[in-house]
């Protein structure tokens, strides 16, 4: 399937250049690609994003938009990295040939390593299971994530940045130590224990914009929550303790998370209209 | 011999890029004469090793000219003149030929790039081996300086870190100045110097 995917879509050129090892596509997006591939020496992993043309849209229009995008994006990496929020950095980019190639964050998306936790169940299951307790450790490292990205989130609001995307699937855990991977327990519950105590990273700024304002803020947040509540329905109430350490580490919190309560019934209005 | 052929990633075989370092220059007026009468026989990237952080900080300038050239769309005269500009952090041509390029009576230590279409060559090999000789035999005549590996370490006894902070403002950055380890510092300053190379004049 891969082949025939490359086929009908070329990979951009820039890729089809020799190089230590061929380029593995992680995802194929409405928007775009996501492929792993290197930076200079065989030992610099790197991500390149690709956003190939549209042939829906007018040529120029469409080299017009992709270029603008990109270049938005990689603007919005460069301060969040320079302010000190946990973002992959920029490597290099050809705007108008639609790719830019950032640094390769290792590890898994937090969504990954949550259920991973939670164990894989359907979600009927999980819908049962939602009001039955998690094992206390799980509790605790929960919590500890919700705290971390929080934080993050906090961080990354007080730059003047909204990401516009948040979901567990655009966050990653990096593993904390160097070289990690290292004696970890030999138990397969150990290390998923382990991997939620990664970095916080937060990826995919492609729908970020500059903005100070209080509801796209608490719009920000807004679409988290739901995007926990449906991802993760067994570990919903800890979403609490992200808007705990949001608070904590964003001064100007208190107004968002008013704002918030406004989003959140505008949002259940809206739910039982349609 | 003291010149280095680079193998870059994603960069065409049709290009061969070769780089060397001397330190204790003494004729940067002369080479800095050839480039500005624009004598074909120094088609050569000089640059001004004080502004160079690391291996990687080069080769990223290295790789952004190349791409330019390969897309056609060359804003100085050629890929040679392009790694320089490709050092700076906006598009202020000159800026970066003061900043990053041979400056007369001053350039002390100086790093040597050199791109080479090898597309109609027959024999790759054969002929690789004898431009590369022939580009250091020319180099190594030209150039009165002490010829020196091109590794980070020598590099780093070169870096003018205060110019190196203002060219590609680092002071008062927040991720910077929250790092206690010079070691991390330096490997954090470097990252974004290329995250700015890479967003030139965006
Ligand atoms: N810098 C990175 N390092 C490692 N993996 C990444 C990086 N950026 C993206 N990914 C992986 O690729 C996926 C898609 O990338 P993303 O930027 O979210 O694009 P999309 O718009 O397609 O969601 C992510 O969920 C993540 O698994
Ligand atoms: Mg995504």
């Amino acid at each position: 399937m891969a082949a025939t995917d490359g086929q009908q879509f070329p990979p951009p050129k820039v890729l089809t250049y020799p190089a230590s090892a061929p380029p593995l596509l992680v995802t194929q997006g409405a928007e775009g690609r996501l492929y792993k591939t290197t930076h200079l020496a065989p030992n610099r992993p790197c991500a390149l994003k690709y956003r190939p043309p549209k042939p829906y849209r007018h040529p120029i229009l469409d080299a017009r938009l992709t270029k603008a995008r990109i270049s938005s994006e990689a603007k919005v990496l460069e301060r969040c990295w320079r302010e000190g929020v946990p973002v992959p950095a920029v490597y290099a980019m050809d705007p108008a040939a639609g790719w830019m190639m950032m640094e390769w964050i290792e590890g898994i998306p937090a969504r990954v390593g949550i259920n991973k936790l939670l164990g894989d169940r359907r979600e009927e299951e999980e819908e049962e299971d939602a009001e039955a307790p998690l094992p206390e450790t799980c509790e605790t490292l929960l919590a500890d994530l919700m705290r971390r990205i929080g934080a993050a989130i906090g961080a990354l609001h007080k730059t003047g940045v909204v990401h516009g995307d948040l979901t567990t699937s655009n966050m990653m855990l990096r593993p904390r130590r160097r070289g990690y991977g290292n004696g970890s327990g030999a138990d397969g519950d150990g290390d998923d224990a382990e991997v939620l105590k990664g970095d916080v990273v937060l990826i995919d700024f492609g729908l970020a914009t500059q903005s100070m304002s209080d509801e796209d803020r608490a719009v920000d947040l807004y679409v988290l929550e739901r995007a926990f509540a449906s991802t993760h329905p067994r570990a919903e109430r800890l979403f609490a303790t992200v808007l705990e350490a949001y608070k904590e580490t964003f001064k100007k919190a208190s107004s968002v998370l008013v704002k918030l309560e406004d989003v959140r019934m505008r949002g259940r209005k809206r739910s039982m209209l349609g | 011999m003291a010149l280095e052929r680079l193998d870059l990633e994603h960069i065409p075989p049709s290009y061969q890029i070769y780089t060397a370092f001397f330190r204790d220059v003494s004729n940067a007026d002369f080479l800095y004469a050839q480039l500005l009468s624009r004598n074909s026989e120094f088609e050569y990237a000089f640059i001004d090793a004080s502004s160079v952080i690391s291996r990687l900080h080069l080769f990223s300038a290295i790789y952004s000219a190349v791409n330019v050239l390969l897309d056609g769309n060359l804003r100085t005269p050629n890929v040679h003149s392009e790694i320089v500009v490709s050092l700076n952090i906006n598009n202020n041509i000159a800026d970066a030929y003061r900043r990053w390029g041979i400056t007369p009576s001053k350039t002390k230590d100086l790093v040597v790039v050199k791109v080479v279409p090898t597309s109609n060559a027959q024999d790759e090999s054969s002929t690789t081996i004898q431009t590369q000789q022939a580009v250091w035999e020319h180099l190594s005549q030209q150039v009165q300086g002490t010829p020196t590996p091109l590794t980070d370490d020598e590099l780093a006894k070169t870096t003018d870190w205060p110019k190196v902070r203002k060219y590609y403002r680092l002071n008062g950055v927040p991720a910077l100045d929250r790092v206690a380890d010079e070691q991390d510092k330096r490997k954090q300053s470097e990252k974004l110097a290329i995250m700015g190379m890479a967003l030139r004049g965006l």
